[in-house]
């Protein structure tokens, strides 16, 4: 395997898209020639991304162009090959999942990654882990801390949960959910962990057009109350289209068009890239 | 619906506290006015030690989906560290209760630590390779505790592994614990109350680990590994937790079990104890800490049950049939439809609440 580069202190070639009112400040996240090699085969190269504190960007791409790979590699579940990720600033070269978490970046999963059998509360308290502050032994002899963080806690995820009209739904075991609210608690999940950039794989997969469409207000919704980033992945073009400020398409592991939602759609390259050049058909 | 959610999870633990409770009280009317026979007042110690070692190892097995096949090895680190300090401190503390005690903390203290010892690397390895490096831990202690020699006299506590002779002891000394033969001339210090109060602090730490802010992580580990982690719950520090929890319960329980003997030895805790161990917490099902409890009662006493019917050579074979029949119970159709229908009303609540959705 190559040995990882150093950031090299050459100009990214265009990575903003921020949208006019993130643009005085820096970026929440920055990718600099990002890149990973499984063997032989380079799954992504020189990715380069800017995201704006409240951006909603999006990340698009045929099956297999490397999207969820590139989420993987933000979330360090796999340690790039080369390139840098820069978190405010930050790099986060050494650090791993758990950290990364802790410095700022939630997730949701494309094949989605619920606690099963505990109930949907339980699966925000887990989110809100490390907001909570009393430690194993208030917990084991039910100090008073303990009830004052199992308190906060319960109002909290109450409130989180609200967003999705989900506080109802509270006792109910997170695998007996239907699809839509399964995907639906994973996004509240990883706002418990109260992140700056909420990372989302295919957040519509498997709804119909009015609850995508319901998801869209949403989505709007929490980078409004919660004022973060977020960054997502979608096939769901009316939703894409519909919410995203920047988007950046991504074909066989390296960008091919970014730009702004109009810019895309007439873009020749991304044309070919989804319905194949006339040539080869 | 919260409300009710945590409503429903105090009830289920104040009725396993309750089971508990009221298990002891009987126990202690009927020994006080009918009267027990003497077999059965001699299982009453090694049944409590026994749930306790079930309800620890459903901490490790249930709550946080690792198998371990070593668990009697923790139990044998608490029962030989507990007679060690229960010896040593025969003059100094001349009050047994207080001495039990001492001994039970050190017991766990010490199984503790080689939940630590083991832990740190074991939990590095999944699944099998977490069970078959147990099961060697466990074969590990029962080898060195077979060959360990501990004698005490005024001057402390002597140690050796080559025989009696090499402890030169002075004056007055004397062997507590002799290899092969294992601990011998232990001064019986174990109560049913200990036991029963032991059991309810296992229970205790169980249930408000399982319901605080640690025990969630750990189950958030259990099911989905890559989940946790990216909600920032680090893996190895939770897997200790519970691995260590478990140990330390584990000891403590070893303690009371040895004290309750004149002589243990080493070879009660080999492989077989851990299987039977584990034997109660599937039977009582995994993750379920009433019927790990229940398990451990019923399975310690049956063996009594069948000498007094001549069948306790049959042990085993009742044990794999008893295993079977609950297995084959569980799992036919027709039986969970009949427990369905008993919990129907429930069941239909939870089915509007998820088709609200």
């Amino acid at each position: 395997m190559p040995e990882r580069q150093k950031t090299k202190l050459v100009p990214v070639p265009s990575p903003n898209l921020i949208p006019e009112r993130d643009v005085d400040k820096s970026p929440i996240l920055e990718a600099q020639h990002l890149g990973i090699d499984f063997g032989g085969l380079t799954a992504v190269n020189e990715f380069n991304m800017a995201i704006g504190r409240t951006e909603i960007a999006g990340l698009i791409g045929p099956n297999g162009a490397g999207k969820t790979t590139v989420f993987n590699l933000l979330t360090k579940v796999y340690q790039p090959t080369r390139g840098t990720v820069l978190l405010d600033g930050k790099d986060t070269h050494n650090m791993n999942t758990v950290q990364v978490n802790k410095a700022g970046i939630a997730r949701t999963f494309q094949n989605i990654r619920l606690f099963d059998k505990l109930s949907v509360e339980d699966n925000v308290k887990i989110g809100l882990h490390n907001q909570m502050k009393y430690g194993t032994f208030s917990g084991l002899f039910r100090l008073p801390a303990y009830w004052r963080g199992e308190k906060a806690a319960h109002e909290r995820a109450m409130e989180l949960l609200s967003i999705f009209d989900m506080q109802d739904l509270a006792g109910v075991k997170a695998g007996a959910l239907p699809y839509g609210a399964q995907r639906r608690l994973e996004i509240v999940r990883a706002l418990g962990t109260n992140p700056s950039l909420l990372l989302l794989d295919e957040p519509a997969a498997g709804m119909n057009p009015s609850e995508t469409a319901e998801l869209m207000d949403n989505i709007v919704k929490i980078r409004d109350t919660f004022q973060i980033a977020i960054l997502l992945i979608e096939h769901d073009m009316s939703l894409v289209m519909g919410i995203c400020e920047g988007i950046c398409v991504l074909n066989f592991g390296e960008i091919i068009a970014k730009g702004t939602p109009e810019e895309i759609q007439n873009n020749p390259e991304v044309i070919r890239a989804y319905l194949g050049s006339g040539k080869e058909a | 619906m919260k409300e009710k959610s945590s409503h429903k999870r105090l009830t289920s633990n104040l009725i396993t506290y309750g089971i508990v409770v009221a298990a002891f009280v009987i126990v202690q009317v009927l020994g006080a006015t009918v009267g027990l026979s003497s077999s059965f007042q001699g299982q009453l110690i090694p049944i409590c030690s026994y749930i306790v070692m079930a309800l620890s190892l459903n901490l490790v097995v249930g709550i946080s989906g690792e198998l371990s096949l070593g668990h009697a090895g923790f139990m044998s680190v608490g029962a030989f560290s507990g007679v060690i300090a229960a010896a040593a401190l025969q003059q100094a503390v001349p009050f047994a209760p207080v001495r039990l005690v001492i001994a039970m903390i050190v017991g766990a203290l010490l199984a503790g630590v080689a939940g630590v010892i083991v832990g740190v690397p074991v939990l590095r390895l999944r699944g099998d390779y977490l069970a078959i490096v147990t099961l060697a831990f466990g074969e590990i202690i029962r080898n060195v505790l077979q060959v360990l020699y501990v004698g005490v006299d005024e001057a402390g506590l002597h140690f050796s592994t080559k025989g009696e002779a090499a402890l030169q002891l002075a004056e007055g000394g004397r062997a507590i614990i002799k290899g092969p033969m294992g601990a011998t001339g232990i001064t019986k210090l174990a109560t049913f109350t200990a036991g029963f109060i032991l059991v309810l602090i296992a229970l205790t730490v169980v249930l408000n680990l399982v319901n605080s802010r640690s025990g969630r992580a750990i189950m958030a580990l259990r099911d989905n590994r890559i989940a946790a982690e990216s909600v920032g719950i680090g893996a190895t520090k939770y897997k200790l937790m519970a691995f260590v929890t478990s140990a330390v319960l584990a000891g403590a329980a070893g303690a009371l079990y040895a004290l309750n003997y004149s002589s243990v030895l080493p070879k009660k805790f080999d492989f077989n104890t851990s299987i039977l161990i584990l034997v109660f917490v599937v039977l009582g099902g995994i993750g379920n800490i009433r019927g790990s409890i229940i398990a451990a009662a019923f399975l310690t006493f049956l063996p009594e049950l069948l000498r007094s019917f001549n069948l306790d050579k049959w042990r085993m074979l009742v044990y794999a049939v008893v295993l079977i029949l609950v297995m084959l119970a569980t799992n036919n159709p027709q039986l969970r439809g009949f427990l369905d229908r008993i919990r129907g009303k429930r069941k239909q609540e939870g089915e509007e609440e998820s088709t609200h959705a």
